[in-house]
């Protein structure tokens, strides 16, 4: 019996990803849960595994887009090992003769790049496979990106000595860019900017860290502060959380609240499910998970997907100051800075206080300046005064 | 008066027609096949290719044993042409093939009627004093050689190629008025037999289909064997054993004891009275058809030379075939895109699907490969290095489009260049296949590799 072998579901706005690698050939015979494959999606790099035991004939080649629910391969399960001995009669074996159908240009295509051409379309006489399809089908990653580039600048050219030299942008690189881009196209973004004294916040931390520690086992970070102060936000300001589908504006009642996390591969959007029901250390032990996993390129994409809002944190690099981009189809990210000591007034005396600067860039195509810097001081008074997200006030 | 019904009645017994009937016969039709000669075959058989290659044959044996066989260290005196054995050896030729062609009519059971057939209605075909009756009729009439009108057929000295394979004696001087395939090839037979020929052509260049190169490494070939070949000369008359002729404002005359009009073929349609059917013709005069070779006439169908396309033999018995196939209600085919045609003279030259010319015209993206067959062991050894191949090939999928080739036993080779066509082959796909050693056939091989400029035996 054949299983097919698909790309699973990703889930919403993710509708294919590049089959960057397979860690098996065509003609191998595969055990059951064995990873076959590498997925690179948006965001992740996923694994496929096998579904069953059995010989595997590949379709699609590595380096190929795939769709969402597109075969990309077949196992064979009478074929695995042991199995296979009645069908393979000592006379020609049956995969022999049906691969010297094709023609030799075809296979000699197929050997190369590993596309089946059982799994092209031909257009040659009776839907035979010709060359022309083959390197059709070869090339169709290639065609993928072609993103609404603006005038081409001109094409540097070829570096020479050690000044500079050039890398293949890797697929995962590839669509952070369209993303990034894309975004930038489609909603009217702007940022609003506030700051926050994080004394009560560092003060607590402080106070209570020992403790927390001991009962949890991890340490109480800045991030469950500002989730949480986000969660009250979004519950006061419920514009934000939101978005626009077509001529539709999606209200969500859930929060569940993306932190992005840079990795060696790029930067990825873990989600934190439901904030809102989660205690700080929740938060914390949550958010700890996702950021190993996602460091570690275990990541899934369950763990990407459905977020309402998202969080960066320039200032783990010391960045002062930034305009993040938000993550689409989100309404708002709100961007964190390094925590810098600087004089402020306070009861018209200058003192010294540890501030963050906050950045806030919202759409403002759904959400409008007065629900952005009323969410964004929100916020600032939740770090300041955490007694507030006790409260809900 | 005798009245017969058929399932389908053939007019004309040529390739296409006789063809037809012997394919609708084995699909269990009940055929009748109607021919005006009194033997089958039609012009190809009786009075065109056939015996035209065996008048080409036998002229090269000439050739080679009073030019060439000194030269191989075969000493031959006395070598003289005996003109009557070799009309009659292409006679016989020709009267072997027609016998077979109606043994197997007849094996398959066709009724074979001789006469000119006229429509009287849609269904219904007069043929001398029969009546013969059919759902299913299919012109296969043929074609007949263009006519000048103001130099008209006197069958004696301004002749069709229909006489131009029988002269009694060889001419002293013979013009070929036409430089296509049938003009060169007769007149290739008789310059070999001791004429002397000129061929005077309207177009610029001779073969006008064929690309430049091609025509130009065969104008020097057929010269260099002692053709004459005038170029861009309108003829205007022929008297008093000249022939006339202008090039721009400059007069030509060409003393001729013999005129040889091969200007092309005409569809033959005279005497089938198809207004009594209602059958429309096209605006040359050629029987219009649909995709599936129907005419405007339910149950009337036509193939061949009589309609649009090229006037080939194996074109018609590929209608032929594919007609018989739809009226049996079957699945019949013809690629009309990939008909070779080639001309028969020596060495041959060979083409099929788009040359290099109308591709560059066309603005496609191509890949050229040539392979010259002075480089080709084989055709050192057979005496055979003019020429070359020439395949071009989609620069994109490298899909063959067309091939050309010039060189001896090109009409054999092209073969399987249409076979990879056929299957949408690539030019990669025909390097990829082996070829034996040593043939000629690795000229076609590796003018395949010099597609992707790899050719092995050529830099």
């Amino acid at each position: 019996m054949n299983f097919e072998v698909k790309i699973p579901p990703m889930g919403e706005s993710i509708s294919s990803g590049i089959l960057a690698k397979w860690h098996v050939k065509d003609g191998d015979t595969v055990k059951k849960d064995q990873p076959l494959f590498e997925l690179e999606t948006d965001k992740i790099t996923s694994e496929g595994t096998a579904e069953s035991a059995g010989r595997i004939s590949l379709k699609v080649a590595a380096g190929t887009e795939v769709k969402i629910g597109e075969l990309v391969a077949t196992i064979n399960s009478e074929a695995s090992a042991g199995a296979a001995a009645p069908t393979a009669s000592p006379t020609a074996p049956a995969a022999a003769a049906k691969e010297s159908s094709s023609s030799p240009a075809v296979r000699r295509i197929a050997e190369e790049t590993g596309i089946n051409p059982a799994a092209v379309a031909g257009t040659g006489k009776a839907g035979r496979v010709t060359k022309g399809d083959m390197l059709a089908a070869g090339e169709k990653p290639a065609a993928a990106p072609a993103a609404p580039a603006p005038v081409a600048a001109p094409k540097p050219t070829v570096p020479t000595g050690t000044r500079q030299s050039r890398k293949k942008m890797s697929p995962l690189r590839q669509k952070i860019a369209q993303r990034l881009v894309a975004a930038q196209h489609e909603a009217a973004m702007l940022t609003t900017f506030n700051e926050v004294d994080m004394s009560a916040v560092m003060a607590l931390r402080a106070k209570y860290q020992d403790d927390f520690v001991k009962k949890n086992g991890f340490k109480l970070g800045f991030m469950s502060f500002f989730a949480k102060a986000v969660v009250n936000a979004l519950k006061e300001v419920p514009g934000i959380n939101a978005q626009i589908d077509g001529n539709e504006i999606i209200e969500n009642h859930y929060y569940d609240i993306g932190v992005a996390v840079s990795t060696e591969k790029g930067l990825m959007v873990p989600v934190i499910r439901d904030c809102d029901s989660l205690g700080m250390a929740g938060i914390e032990k949550a958010i700890g998970d996702v950021a190993k996993r996602a460091r570690d390129g275990k990541i899934t994409l369950a763990d990407l997907e459905g977020g309402v809002f998202t969080i960066t944190n320039g200032g783990t690099f010391g960045s002062m100051l930034s305009t993040p981009i938000i993550n689409a189809p989100q309404s708002a990210i709100l961007g964190l800075h390094a925590i810098n000591d600087r004089p402020v007034a306070v009861n018209g005396q200058v003192v010294i206080r540890p501030m963050m600067y906050l950045a806030l860039s919202y759409d403002h195509r759904l959400v409008d300046g007065k629900e952005a810097v009323t969410f964004l001081v929100k916020v600032k008074q939740a770090i300041e005064d955490p007694a507030r997200l006790l409260l809900a006030i | 008066m005798s009245s017969q019904s058929f399932d389908l009645i053939v007019i004309g017994a040529g390739p296409g027609g006789y063809v037809c009937a012997f394919r609708a016969a084995q699909l269990g039709l009940k055929v009748a096949l109607v021919e005006k000669r009194a033997t089958l075959g039609g012009t190809c058989l009786n009075v065109g290719c056939i015996p035209s290659k065996a008048l080409l044959h036998s002229s090269e044996q000439f050739v080679f044993a009073k030019s060439h066989a000194a030269a191989h260290g075969i000493k031959l005196s006395g070598v003289e042409l005996d003109l009557a054995t070799l009309l009659k050896k292409k006679d016989d030729v020709v009267t072997k093939l027609v016998g077979g062609v109606a043994q197997l009519a007849k094996a398959r059971k066709i009724t074979v009627i001789t006469g000119a057939a006229a429509f009287t209605s849609p269904t219904t075909l007069s043929v001398g004093d029969q009546t013969i009756t059919a759902k299913n009729i299919v012109i296969a009439t043929g074609s007949a050689p263009v006519e000048l009108p103001f130099m008209k057929f006197d069958c004696e000295t301004v002749v069709s190629s229909d006489h131009a394979i029988s002269f009694p004696t060889v001419p002293k001087k013979l013009v070929v008025v036409g430089g296509g395939a049938i003009g060169l090839e007769l007149g290739s037979v008789w310059a070999r037999l001791g004429a002397d020929v000129t061929v005077v052509e309207f177009l610029p260049k001779i073969i006008a289909t064929y690309d430049d190169d091609i025509v130009r490494a065969f104008t020097r070939i057929l010269q260099k064997q002692g053709l004459k070949i005038e170029v861009g000369a309108k003829v205007t008359g022929y008297a008093n054993g000249i022939l006339t002729a202008e090039r721009g404002t400059e007069k030509l005359s060409f003393p001729a004891d013999k005129v040889l009009v091969a200007v092309g073929r005409r569809p033959f349609t005279d005497s089938l009275n198809l207004a009594a059917a209602g059958v429309q013709l096209d605006e040359k005069k050629r029987v219009k058809v649909d995709a599936h070779l129907k005419t405007n006439v339910p149950g009337i169908w036509a193939l061949g030379d009589v309609v649009a396309g090229p006037m080939l033999a194996h074109k018609a018995e590929e209608d032929g075939v594919a007609v018989a196939e739809w009226i049996a209600q079957k699945a019949g085919h013809v690629n009309w895109d990939l008909i070779p045609a080639i001309v028969y003279t020596d060495p041959e030259v060979a083409s099929i699907g788009l040359g290099e010319d109308a591709a560059k015209a066309a603005g496609l993206a191509i890949n050229v490969g040539k392979f010259n067959f002075a480089a080709n062991g084989r055709a050192l050894a057979n005496d055979a290095t003019d020429g070359f191949v020439k395949i071009i090939a989609d620069a994109k999928t490298d899909k063959i489009l067309g091939a050309q080739i010039v060189g001896k036993g090109a009409g054999e080779l092209i073969s399987e260049i249409v076979t990879h066509m056929e299957y949408g082959g690539s030019a990669e796909d025909l390097a990829r296949t082996v070829h034996a050693h040593p043939t000629m056939s690795e000229a076609v091989k590796e003018a395949a590799l010099a597609v992707a400029k790899r050719a092995l035996h050529a830099m």
